[in-house]
């Protein structure tokens, strides 16, 4: 038993291993995420990641799109309620379809409509869906993940 | 466009849990199950919030 404490405590995991070695900053560590964040799921594609990349890109502007469709509303930058706030927020993660809905002044959002809502939500997700997309692909990037 | 509340749920489940099981996991059979699990839970935490709102107004 003895032994086999001391084998665990010797064979670092890949995890602690990886926190161990300091990442060094490339070039690709800043531009994936970034490039990520304007384009859902570009982060992975310049990556050679295509698969992943695809299917980011379809979840993020799919969600964004049928928010829109459902008259969801895209916030402007704004300093009123903390709830509209963070809206902004949420919404600015989707980057550039965010700033071609913007743009467009498409979003403005139907209050009659219960699905409005809905769209709202689908609208402020998919930003933050997009941000944790370009956190995965900074991530590849550095080699924290494969 | 208008969908029902169940379809929206399962939209919203569907295309949610493609993006965690990607960014949550190494590899792509893990991906996959996540992915799944994640679907799952969405899916039946709406229905349960669902029953228990209507626990609630009764």
């Amino acid at each position: 038993m003895a032994r086999d404490k001391t084998d665990v405590a010797e064979s670092p995991t890949p995890k602690s291993a990886a926190k161990a070695q300091p990442q060094p900053i490339t070039a690709m560590a800043v531009i994936a995420p970034a490039v990520g964040w304007l384009i859902p799921g570009a982060g992975h594609l310049i990556q050679k990641r295509w698969g992943r990349g695809l299917l980011l890109t379809l979840s993020v502007v799919a969600m964004f799109v049928l928010g829109v469709l459902m008259q969801g509303k895209v916030y402007a930058f704004n300093t009123g309620d903390i709830l509209d706030i963070l809206g902004f927020v949420g919404d600015l993660g989707a980057g550039g379809l965010y700033m071609v809905a913007r743009a467009l002044d498409i979003g403005r959002g139907a209050i009659d409509l219960a699905t409005a809502d809905y769209g709202t939500k689908y609208i402020i997700v998919s930003g933050l869906l997009n941000i944790i997309s370009a956190v995965d692909a900074h991530d590849i990037a550095i080699g924290k993940k494969k | 466009m208008t969908l029902s509340h169940f379809t929206a749920t399962l939209v919203f489940a569907f295309f949610a849990s493609i993006v965690f099981g990607i960014t949550q996991r190494n590899e792509q059979r893990e991906m996959l199950k996540y992915g799944a699990k994640c679907f799952v839970f969405f899916v039946l935490g709406t229905i349960a919030a669902g029953w228990a709102m209507w626990i609630l107004r009764h």
